[in-house]
Order: C-alpha cells, then structure tokens, then sequence
C-alpha cells in the first residue's frame, strides 16, 4: 500500500480538465429553470440517481463520473442516498410502469426547488423499448424534466457536459 | 450406454440447431423434472409459448456439461406439470411463466406473481392479453415467526447508484433470519418487443438486456440466430467477439472487486480498481468506437474490425494492468481488516450452488466447476489456452478471488487473441430464412441462454435468460445468519442483474 500511495504522490493526477458544458443543455436550461430558483441552488448541487427502468448501462457510465478521471465532486457536484437531500434527480431509463410510482413518489420527496435531468436515449421518449405494455415512456411523461443528457449509453464527458451546464445556468442567473 | 440425454424420448424438431429439441408426453417431462432434481442434469432455462404454439420449454445440460437439450410439453389446456414441485430453482421461472403467459404449472409449491407488480394494463402479456383486473389483492411475502422479530423493506429505490429492486428483510436483532427479493421493477417487456422484430432490430434489443453485459447478449443472440440459419460468423469475426467479451469480463470484474472493497468502507481498492476499469473502457473505445462496446458484435460477425491502432492500445492496456493489478491483489490479500469482512460472509453452499446451477463466479467460488467457454464450449475458446479458476469457500472472499483469477486469465485470453487474430471478412451475410437456434455463452456475470425462433428474417419468438435467474434465489439463502450491514457487501459479491433477470 506504501507504494501505491507514494506513488500516487509523484505521478500527480490523473484527473483531467473538464470538458465546457453543452451549449445545447445551457440552452434548453436557459429556457425551462427559473432564475429564482437557479440563484436558490447555487453552485454545488445534490444528485440522486434513479434507475426508472434502464438495462444499466447508464448507471455504469454515471459511476464513471465517480472515478479519478473524471472526479465529479471537485465541481460542488455530488450523489446523495436520499431524494430528501438532492437538488437534483438524474433519471435514467424508460420509465417502467412498474416503477413509475416510485419515481413520482421519489420526485415528491425531493424538496424544492429541484431539477430533473433525464439521462439517455431511453429517458427521452422510451427509446428501444417504448410501445412495450411495460412501459410508460420517457421520463418526461411522468415528472417535469429540465434537461435531456442524450447517448447510448451518455459517455461520462458527455454526462459531465451537461451536469456543468447546471451549474453555469445557476451561476449565470 | 446412452447418456442420460440421449435416452430422453421424443419428437425431435426439424431445423432445431445447434443442439436437439424434443416434443415429450407428461411422463417424460415428469422424468426430466426428477432427472434435474437427482441431479443428472441441470436446467438451464424454463419458459413458455403461447397462442398456437402454446407450450412449456425446459432446456437442461448433462451432469458433464457436454449435451444440452430443449423439451418441451404441448399445453392446449395451458397447464403443465409443475418442475418446481420437485426441483426448487424452477419455482420463480414458473412464476414468471404463470405471470406473463397464463399458463399454470400444476402442483406449484408457489404460484404468487413475478414480474407482474400490479401495474400494468394487462394480464398475461405474452398470452391471452386480458385486461388487467380492477382489484388484485397484496402481495404476501413469505412469513417468518417468532418473538421480537422485525422487518425491514428496502427499495424498490436503493441509496447507491444501482438498479431498483425491493428486499424484504426478516432480522431478529442484527441477524438476518430471512431475506425475500421481489423484482420485476424493470421489466420493459423485451421479449414482447421481440416479437415480429427484424433481426437487426431484435440484436439490438439483446445488446440492451443487461447493459453491462451487452457483449456477451450479443454473442449469445447472434449464436442462436446464425444456429437458426445455418450460418458461420467467420474466424475473424469469433476473435473479435472473443476479445470484446474479455474486455467485459475485465471492466466488469475490476468494477465489482473494488465495489465489493469500498462497500467494506475501503476505499482505496475501489479508487483503484475504478482506474483500471476505466482504462479498459478506454481501451475499448479505441479498439471498437463504444466503451461498452454495444451493437458490435451482430448476428453474422462484427460490425467494426480491430484495427492497428486498436491492437497498439491493447498491449498498452495489457502493460499497465499487469503493472498494477498485481499491486491490488496484494493489498487486498494483506489487509487483515478487510478480509476480517470478507472471510466467512455470505456463505452459498457447494450442494445449494449445484442444484440451482449456479452460474459464474457464484458457481465457482462454492465448487462448481462450469464454463461455458470450455464445456459445452464455442469458438475460439477451444483454440486458446486458459483455465477456470474454481474454489470451496463460498463466501465473499472466494467470490472476490475468483474474479481476480478470472482477470488474470483474461489478460492471458486477450493477449493470446491479439497475438493470433486470424485474417479475413468480419460479417457474413443473412438470409432472410426461417429456423430455430439456441446461444450459450459465458459472460462475466455466469451463463447467458439465448433461444430463437425465426421465419422469413424476423424473430417469432425469442427468449433469453440471464445468469441472475439461478443467482438471486442463492443470495436469500447466503444472508441468512448474517448480519443486515453485511447485506451490500453480500449483495455486491453476487452482483447480480436486475434487468437481465426483468426483462
């Protein structure tokens, strides 16, 4: 272990610069999130993940974010337990109809004032697997969303885009 | 003398590839069930067909891995013999069978729903399609009894970064005296989508089952349909699927040591192994354009060749792990305070991982020695040198060192592929045919089965099986005793699919 550590201590980080965020997501955020609620979030936010459906390849990419590559927390950006801590919700998946209620009573458990991002084709409109009898559709056909992350699954730069564009619309405001 | 399989009695299907299915009477699926129950074989899957078709599936595989077969029982009263009246691993496949398709296993020691929650607009889906009834009365988990016992649920929300699914615990103090999964959270309904979709369409659908092994779906799918049609991927193609399936099992296996690590709070493994991980996703993604490498293998071959620069990056990625995974290996092995977690937790026993079948490393770290890469076994496997690294703990701690051997094996396999990739076309092409196949494949994560129907170029009927299925019923069993905080660091060893088991 001393090695690894002292190691570590030379090589410097692997960490890499943050890509800019999304011109897109600024875009769509500038349009849907209220400026008094921006200014209520400020600049480090809480996310909770919630898988509505996804075949889990989203939640492998959003747990890149975690690693020394990406380091998501160095931007005030961090995952939390519970929907009673977050800021935000970061949805992936079709929403099933077996889990729909869940997510409605995950989003009614968040406090105000919350945004929804809906990672992934699925989160979009179904993607692959809308016009099943399983499923409702994109997230948006069961809680208001505030930005779309899209990709199949959204690559951890991709998802780092459109997390910073939260921030800069919050900053901005 | 016959083998137990070849002695089966009944109407063998035409066009069935690769391996046999038979039409039985009653009697002989009865045999089969207590076969399966004396251990003489092992059942690999059970499902049904509806409409015209209407029937119940069983494929098994021979004591020593070498035959498989599929039977099946006409059911034009929808009912069937139970299995799980007598071979307990079947009682959830039955389940889901009575959920989705209608038809009733006769004799069932259990026959609440699975998968079906009780919100969806229909009943039976994948049968009759009624609608759904207004009332459905609540779900009963199974009672434990005794004084000062308490339940705790969890779920279908869990606190992590992973897939829903509730957990009923039963705890007498800290003590877990019984753990109850009820799934079905994610079910999309993927085989219903798979009917009457075109090949293209329905490999896709495969490759999205269980995301983290998309690979290995697609090998499996793609096995099945080029069995259904009579068609060979070429060398070229089986090498480079092979080589994307060891990546899997590489970021996979690397994913979830340093998971099980951090969830025994140490953390440094888990910083670690993320960074290794995320090489090999890297890696991936210059060889094949997708870090998880999604729609790239497609039934007839590959869709991308490996280039020279992706051969470039491998032995890259190959020096680098073996400069650091080593290093891990041995932090892990003489950290006194984390095998103080891992020894001895979550035991699943020899004979409960024989029966059930226990897929991958669930399988092999209590005793199973199964692989399908080497027995019933596919190309290339049978021309490259590994071996399958099998222990009797049971507990965590061989679960954690299966995956590091299998990760040292791994490395072996890719640079052997890399070494050796042969040269040629990478896709054949596909006629728009008519048949049926079934795929076995090893992912990281135990045996996928993939069964097929075609005609005329689009799916009928296709079904597919995850390695969970025989995995999550073993996790209830390896818990109980234990104590509830050791319940992530069980659940993480096992590390099985929600929506590969869904659908």
């Amino acid at each position: 272990m001393r090695r690894t550590l002292l190691e570590s201590l030379t090589q410097g980080p692997l960490t890499e610069t943050p890509p800019s965020p999304d011109d897109a997501a600024l875009a769509e955020l500038a349009a849907a999130v209220a400026r008094t609620a921006r200014r209520r979030l400020g600049r480090s936010l809480a996310i909770r993940q919630v898988d509505a459906g996804s075949c889990n390849g989203c939640e492998l990419e959003i747990h890149a974010l975690n690693n020394a590559f990406y380091d998501l927390e160095r931007f005030g950006l961090r995952f939390v337990a519970s929907p009673r801590h977050a800021d935000v919700l970061l949805v992936t998946g079709p929403v099933t109809r077996n889990m729909r209620e869940a997510l409605e009573r995950t989003y009614n458990a968040t406090p105000d004032p919350k945004w929804v991002v809906a990672v992934g084709d699925c989160a979009i409109d179904g993607g692959i697997f809308a016009a099943s009898y399983g499923v409702v559709g994109g997230v948006g056909a069961v809680v208001p969303v505030d930005l779309h992350i899209k990709g199949c699954p959204p690559t951890p730069r991709k998802l780092l885009q459109g997390l910073l564009a939260l921030l800069e619309g919050g900053a901005a405001a | 003398m016959p083998t137990f399989i070849a002695s089966i009695a009944g109407k063998r299907v035409d066009d069935r590839r690769p391996w046999p299915r038979l039409i039985v009477t009653t009697d002989t699926w009865q045999s089969v069930a207590h076969a399966l129950a004396d251990g003489r074989a092992t059942l690999l899957g059970l499902w049904g067909d509806a409409g015209a078709s209407c029937a119940a599936h069983m494929a098994i595989i021979a004591a020593d891995a070498t035959e498989i077969a599929v039977v099946s029982l006409e059911c034009p009263e929808e009912t069937f013999p139970s299995v799980g009246a007598v071979h307990p691993p079947a009682i959830r496949l039955e389940r889901a069978i009575h959920s989705l398709y209608g038809l009733t296993p006769v004799g069932a020691p259990d026959l609440r729903p699975w998968l079906d929650l009780g919100f969806w607009d229909v009943q039976y889906p994948l049968g009759a399609h009624t609608p759904a009834p207004a009332v459905r009365p609540a779900y009963a988990f199974l009672p434990a009894e005794g004084e000062s016992l308490h339940q705790i649920p969890v779920g279908p929300v869990h606190a992590g970064i992973i897939e829903p699914g509730h957990f009923r615990f039963t705890a007498s103090g800290e003590a877990v005296v019984r753990l109850e999964a009820r799934l079905g959270y994610v079910h999309k309904g993927i085989e219903s989508l798979m009917a009457g979709a075109t090949i293209e369409r329905a490999a896709r659908l495969a490759a999205r089952t269980s995301g983290d092994s998309t690979v290995a779906y697609g090998i499996a799918f793609a096995h099945a349909v080029e069995a259904a049609l009579e068609v060979e991927a070429p060398r070229r193609a089986r090498y480079l699927r092979a080589l994307m399936a060891e990546l899997e099992r590489l970021a996979n296996h690397f994913g979830d040591i340093g998971a099980i690590c951090n969830d025994a709070s140490f953390s440094i493994m888990h910083a670690h192994c993320g960074v290794l991980r995320e090489l090999v996703l890297r890696a991936a993604d210059a060889c094949f354009g997708h870090r998880l490498m999604m729609d790239r293998v497609v039934p007839g071959g590959v869709a991308v060749d490996l280039g020279p620069d992706g051969a470039a990056a491998l032995s890259d990625l190959l020096k680098r792990l073996r400069q650091r995974f080593p290093r891990l290996v041995e932090l892990y092995d003489n950290t006194a305070s984390l095998q103080d977690r891992t020894v001895s937790t979550g035991i699943v026993r020899a004979d409960l991982a024989r029966q059930f079948g226990a897929p991958g490393y669930v399988g092999r770290a209590s005793g199973r020695n199964f692989d399908a890469r080497k027995a019933p076994g596919y190309a290339p496997y049978d021309e490259l040198d590994f071996a399958v690294p099998v222990l009797t703990a049971g507990d965590v701690n061989a679960r954690i060192w299966v995956r590091i051997r299998e990760v040292e094996q791994s490395l072996l396999l890719v640079e052997q592929l890399v070494a050796r990739l042969p040269n040629g076309p990478i896709a054949t092409a596909l006629d728009a045919d008519s048949g049926e196949g079934l795929g076995f494949v090893e992912g990281f994560r135990g045996d996928v089965l993939v069964s097929v129907r075609l005609a005329g170029g689009r799916v009928v009927r296709c079904h597919l099986r995850d390695p969970s299925w025989f995995q999550w019923p073993l996790l209830e069993a390896a818990i109980e005793g234990n104590i509830v905080a050791d319940f992530p660091l069980c659940n993480k060893s096992f590390n099985c699919s929600y929506s590969g088991h869904d659908l």
